[in-house]
């Protein structure tokens, strides 16, 4: 944080304007990064960011304004330019080669070669070798991306950047996708960057992070500016005041409830992952109605598998699944959902929650299009349809109030209420929710919490699966920890603390 | 009023439509320009196809039987396209479904009406079975259907061709079947046209001749029926919902109660039925009778083409069939009239359905005119 040349602008963008026909993104934002800063670009899904940066990258041109890298007026045409001028983008999905090499996606366009352009793999090695020891990124060269973690092919996507002599880095929502101690990685990263002369310009949501990493904060909210701060100067809670446009509360405020019956008993669970190992290993647990039991664990801890299996998604290897006393452990999605009531939020909204080129709508109706009201004798009644669907844009507040846009076209936040109001007037005895607040801004997860504590006043069963111990310890009124597969204790949410529950996400005894 | 106006405009100038009409544009304008290449005058070879499609009733009913076949076949791969399948086996299923309607044609004795929808009937259940085989082997093996169905179109043929020599069925020396029976025909007035009277009667009626000359028959009417009826399936069924959901993303059908390899094995025997009752009209309405096949006849093929200009829609396979039967048809006279290559009429062909699975590039031009009428 002490590096900051203040006598050397590297970025400036002055009153950069990016119209998409009537529709302004960016208006008249400006920003300006100096050499050795860590600038965080912050604001809500969809308030603008991304654009803003890809007019930087030379992904979009500005409709108006002026960019100006070290002092000089540039007109960044593509990413080419772009590279030209120093900047590098990491962006938030990868953009690599998966069955090559490390040192192969690094150079990848500007490969070192010998005499008649013969590739020359072992400079390309050294070249990688080297850069990343410079700035401590380190990477094998020789290892396939296929078989590296997301931190490590984070740290490519970094070094194909500086192998490309970049001095200005831009990351998008660089940690959305890391465990916990990647992200303290990434952190000691960026440090030895901008300890070198580099600015680092990160977007991002998460204000934890910004007041970890970022020496200024610029603010921008639908598409405007709203302020520039020095992040050492505020808290939090303006932080996020400034990006949402309202106070927002952090802590979720809970009331007192009696944990009810027990819905659900998983015993002795095992499951297989698609490489055939045990992901889940003998997992054994409990879930009472009127409770929200949270499982706390690091990514990869069979935490997918227990979810598929619990959904019908994947095969129980042995062990059983009991509703009560009732056994469903091979029972079918639909049986799940339509008889047994259990629905879920699923980790990923896009792939398994939402069939995006369908309409608000039809989403809506996805576990519930073959019963009446919405058919009838194998006939859709759309007038059914589209005035449920108005009726949950309504109680959820889903913007816009169009059910007939499709899925893709909405922000991630509004994917996810579309999916939260499917599953809750769908009206489960046990919900299901992974990952349930995953790359959603501070307004957004406001929301969903509400929505699963309401579930759980209601008497409800809700199972909460996070990576976000936060979000656990914040919600859950038990906290069941899960490690290679298996629940290795359970706290209550009130004793809890993150300590232990750290302790025992990395496999150690509380 | 003017809003309808507006939304037409719109779906013509921005739509997946537009996209189909440049694509047709450039295709008429680059195969224009191989005629050019080729020492013929571009102009006067469309004005030949255009009188050779529309200058006589007799040519149109013409490009409406070429056009028939070709629409179902359309219909039968759009069908499967929505459920995410590629059905590149409409041919296999179009000759199963050709011969089972010409064996129910020619062996089976019935009354005239249901003498008809039996052969249909057979010969889409016999070509339901040929595509759902395709759809359970992908379903229980995961065995790719491009594969299973290119397999599949070889194993018709020759079951087709064997067939032709069993002695009852077919006439010895001539690599055909005998022809199907009356009762089982499609033929508009086919019996009547060469009755005494018939021909009397036409004589004084020389319109309705000269279409009575070109073997029409119900098969339009049919192909007509049976694009509504994709279209209500897939768009107002909950069996074409799941079927869709599957087809646009798997796993989140999957998540949510459908059960995806159900739904490949139903798309496929829609698929197969649809392409197996092109087969069945053909026989029962034109050719009356099956023919040994050195070669695939490439209605299925076609079909892949019809459904991709016609964006895989029931009402969309309806024109690209038209189209591609129009320039079939009236393409074929520019070699009798100029001596010019009808090659040029299949390179169009091609080249349409290029542009077509190209809308990027015609996004941009459209997006580039729009900003030069802007400025």
């Amino acid at each position: 944080m002490t590096s900051v040349d203040f006598s050397h602008k590297t970025v400036e963008m002055i009153d950069v304007v990016k119209k998409f026909g009537d529709f302004t993104a960016n208006d008249r934002i400006s920003l300006t990064v100096h050499r050795g800063e860590v600038h965080a670009l912050l604001g809500e899904n969809g308030a603008g960011k991304t654009t803003l940066m890809n007019c930087l990258y030379g992904l979009y041109r500005p409709t108006e304004g002026v960019i100006r890298v070290n002092g000089e007026d540039v007109v960044i045409s593509d990413p080419n330019v772009a590279i030209g001028h120093g900047i590098g983008m990491v962006h938030q999905h990868f953009k690599l080669v998966e069955p090559f090499t490390v040192a192969e996606n690094i150079v990848l366009g500007r490969e070192p070669t010998k005499t008649l352009g013969r590739l020359d793999m072992a400079e390309a090695e050294r070249q990688v070798a080297e850069i990343s020891e410079r700035y401590g990124l380190s990477v094998d060269p020789q290892a396939l991306i296929q078989d590296i973690s997301v931190g490590s092919q984070q740290r490519v996507e970094i070094l194909k950047a500086l192998y490309r002599g970049a001095e200005i880095l831009i990351l998008d929502e660089p940690t959305a996708v890391l465990t916990p101690s990647e992200i303290k990685e990434l952190i000691t990263i960026i440090d030895n960057l901008t300890s070198e002369g580099k600015s680092i310009i990160i977007i991002t949501h998460k204000l934890h992070e910004i007041k970890l990493v970022a020496d200024y904060c610029t603010i921008i909210r639908r598409g405007t500016f709203i302020d520039r701060v020095e992040v050492a100067k505020v808290s939090e809670q303006e932080l996020a005041a400034k990006m949402v446009g309202r106070d927002v509360s952090f802590s979720v405020s809970k009331s007192e409830v009696v944990q009810g019956d027990r819905a659900l008993t998983v015993d002795n669970l095992v499951v297989r992952d698609n490489r055939g190992i045990a992901a889940v290993n003998g997992l054994d647990l409990q879930l009472y109605h009127s409770e929200i039991l949270g499982i706390a664990g690091v990514d990869g801890n069979g935490q997918s598998q227990l979810v598929e299996a619990l959904m019908g998604l994947r095969q129980v290897e042995s062990g059983r699944i009991l509703l009560k006393d009732h056994d469903i452990t091979h029972a079918t999605p639909r049986q799940i959902i339509g008889d047994h009531h259990i629905c879920s939020i699923p980790e990923d909204r896009q792939k398994r929650g939402l069939v995006l080129e369908f309409d608000v709508a039809e989403n809506l109706i996805l576990e519930t299009y073959m019963r009446p009201p919405f058919s009838r004798r194998g006939v859709l009644d759309n007038g059914e349809i589209y005035r449920f669907a108005d009726h949950c844009a309504e109680t959820f507040d889903i913007r816009p109030r169009n059910t007939g846009l499709q899925a893709k076209s909405l922000s991630g936040g509004n994917q996810q209420k579309v999916i939260i109001a499917r599953e809750v007037s769908n009206n489960p005895d046990i919900l299901v929710a992974s990952q349930p607040t995953r790359g959603l801004d501070v307004g957004a997860i406001e929301y969903v919490h509400k929505a699963l504590i309401e579930q759980r006043d209601n008497g409800k069963a809700v199972l909460l699966i996070s990576f976000e111990l936060d979000e656990i310890i914040n919600v859950a009124d038990r906290i069941a920890v899960i490690f290679e597969g298996r629940i290795i204790g359970i706290l209550d949410g009130d004793e809890a603390d993150e300590n232990r529950i750290g302790l025992l996400m990395a496999g150690g005894s509380a | 009023m003017s809003s309808i106006g507006a939304s037409l405009k719109d779906k013509f100038l921005n739509g997946a439509l537009s996209i189909t009409l440049m694509s047709v544009l450039f295709g008429f304008l680059l195969g224009g320009i191989i005629l050019l290449l080729a020492g013929f005058n571009p102009l006067e070879a469309y004005g030949v196809i255009l009188k050779g499609i529309f200058s006589r009733p007799k040519y149109v009913s013409y490009v409406i039987i070429y056009s028939t076949p070709l629409i179902i076949t359309g219909l039968s791969v759009a069908f499967a396209l929505r459920t995410g399948l590629f059905n590149i086996g409409a041919e296999g299923q179009y000759i199963m479904g050709a011969l089972a309607a010409a064996a129910a044609g020619y062996y089976l004795k019935l009354p005239m009406v249901l003498h008809v929808f039996t052969a249909v009937g057979l010969a889409v259940i016999v070509a339901a079975f040929w595509g759902g085989l395709a759809g359970w082997f992908k379903a229980r093996f995961g065995v790719n259907e491009v594969i299973s169905t290119i397999m599949l179109n070889w194993t018709a043929l020759y079951i087709s061709n064997w067939a032709i020599t069993i002695p009852s069925f077919g006439r010895q020396g001539t690599g055909k079947t005998y022809a199907i029976q009356p009762t089982a025909q499609i033929d508009i007035l086919g019996q009547w046209k060469r009755t005494p009277e018939g021909i009397a009667f036409l004589r004084e009626h020389p319109m309705l001749w000269d279409v009575l000359k070109s073997p029409v028959n119900l098969g339009f009417v049919f192909a007509i029926l049976l694009a509504a009826l994709v279209w209500y399936v897939l768009n107002r069924t909950t069996l074409g919902y799941e079927l869709r959901a599957v087809g646009h993303n798997p796993q989140a059908a999957e998540a949510g109660g459908i059960s995806v390899k159900r739904s490949m094995v139903i798309s496929m025997l829609f698929a197969g039925g649809l392409a197996g009752a092109a087969g069945a009209f053909q026989v029962l309405g034109v050719s009356h009778r099956i023919a040994t096949l050195a070669i695939m006849e490439g209605y299925g093929f076609d079909g892949i083409a019809v459904s991709l200009i016609g964006n895989n829609s029931g009402p969309g396979c309806v024109f690209a069939g038209l189209l591609f039967g129009s320039l079939k048809y009236g393409g074929s006279k520019i070699q009798d009239v100029m001596g010019a290559p009808t090659e040029v009429i299949n390179i169009m062909i091609g080249i349409i359905i290029f542009f077509v699975a190209m809308p990027k590039l015609i996004r941009m031009i459209l997006a580039y005119r729009k900003r030069r009428e802007r400025n």
